[in-house]
């Protein structure tokens, strides 16, 4: 996903060692849109872990995905509805494997209390699968927290998550 | 504070080029980001294959692909020899018509292999266009100081252009 010139980095995460979850709070409501970059291994091998992202502690079925994605061989498109919470990798750097692999999330309006939020992702598993995603949160709640977790697979030391706020103009 | 640093921009000049190199790197930023605008002089096809290495290596690569060509989407996998930047505008293309690719490149300058996503399109107008989806892998521990971009078939024409920036993330 290409990434806007107006970024400015709202706060840095790296890993020294597992972590189950990654917590962004406090989060500013001055931007327009959120960019989370992340640079990921996680705990289970080949596929690592899994990039589940809930906004504002709500673990409600009021999530939703679609997901476009490659394997080397085969292009597929899926479709998830009433999930309790966005699934922006299937995949990341397997537990001793030596890659950490790159994810993008572009949140919009987040702070926008009229509006759902959508989000846009990429996720790039060099040897196992690449993604883009489209997420929906059903709620006009302004974000004030975002979780990642890695669905019962802690994120390897050494990860990092990297928060930038947009303004626009 | 701005985090998205310019480090160096290439412009093909007239002639063409058959290779445009980053050298020198600086290893001040935490990741990288190459903006790209590109067409090539390869005739009898719309596309030529963009191909990137770091550090003049031709090992140790592997990647996968998705694109979608207007009909049908695949996946395919590979490349040994070179990370995949997906197809590039050439001379049969759609004329004046260049290709835009991003390429983010996290960690660069650490201690770990090196993984790269990249998003791409190919536009012409006609039935068939490509847009690309792919990640990248190197499996080398150094840290990156060069960039090499160059083509499958042909030469990048004047005009194309390339851009990289550092990430900071502070």
């Amino acid at each position: 996903m290409p990434l806007p010139s107006t970024l400015t980095p709202i706060a840095t995460q790296t890993l020294t060692s597992a972590a189950a979850t990654v917590t962004f709070s406090n989060i500013p409501q001055t931007y327009t849109d959120l960019v989370i970059v992340s640079s990921l291994q996680g705990s289970r091998a080949i596929y690592g872990a899994d990039l589940n992202t809930r906004y504002n502690g709500d673990s409600g079925t009021n999530y939703s995905v679609t997901r476009l994605q490659g394997d080397g061989s085969t292009a597929s498109s899926a479709r998830f509805t009433n999930e309790t919470a966005i699934n922006n990798a299937g995949s990341i750097g397997g537990d001793g494997s030596g890659i950490y692999t790159p994810n993008t999330i572009h949140i919009f309006n987040y702070s926008n209390t009229s509006v759902y939020k959508t989000s846009l992702s990429r996720n790039s598993h060099p040897t196992v699968v690449v993604q883009a995603f489209v997420g929906l949160w059903r709620s006009t709640a302004a974000i004030t927290s975002i979780a990642f977790t890695g669905n019962g697979y802690n994120f390897n030391s050494g990860s990092t998550f990297t928060i930038y706020g947009i303004k626009a103009a | 504070m701005a985090n998205m640093i310019p480090i160096s921009t290439v412009t093909v000049g007239s002639g063409g080029a058959s290779s445009i190199d980053f050298n020198s790197i600086p290893q001040t930023y935490t990741d990288l980001v190459m903006k790209l605008s590109l067409r090539s002089t390869r005739t009898a096809f719309a596309q030529d294959d963009l191909y990137y290495k770091y550090n003049g290596s031709s090992t140790s690569n592997s990647g996968i692909q998705i694109r979608a060509s207007g009909s049908a989407v695949i996946s395919t996998s590979g490349w040994i020899t070179y990370n995949y930047g997906g197809q590039v505008d050439s001379n049969s293309a759609t004329s004046n018509t260049f290709s835009n690719i991003d390429i983010y490149i996290p960690n660069y300058s650490g201690s770990n292999n090196k993984s790269s996503s990249v998003d791409g399109i190919e536009e012409n107008n006609a039935t068939e266009a490509y847009a690309n989806l792919l990640a990248n892998l190197w499996s080398n521990t150094s840290p990156i100081t060069s960039i090499a971009l160059t083509l499958g078939a042909g030469n990048f024409v004047q005009y194309s252009s390339a851009t990289l920036y550092g990430i900071r993330k502070y």
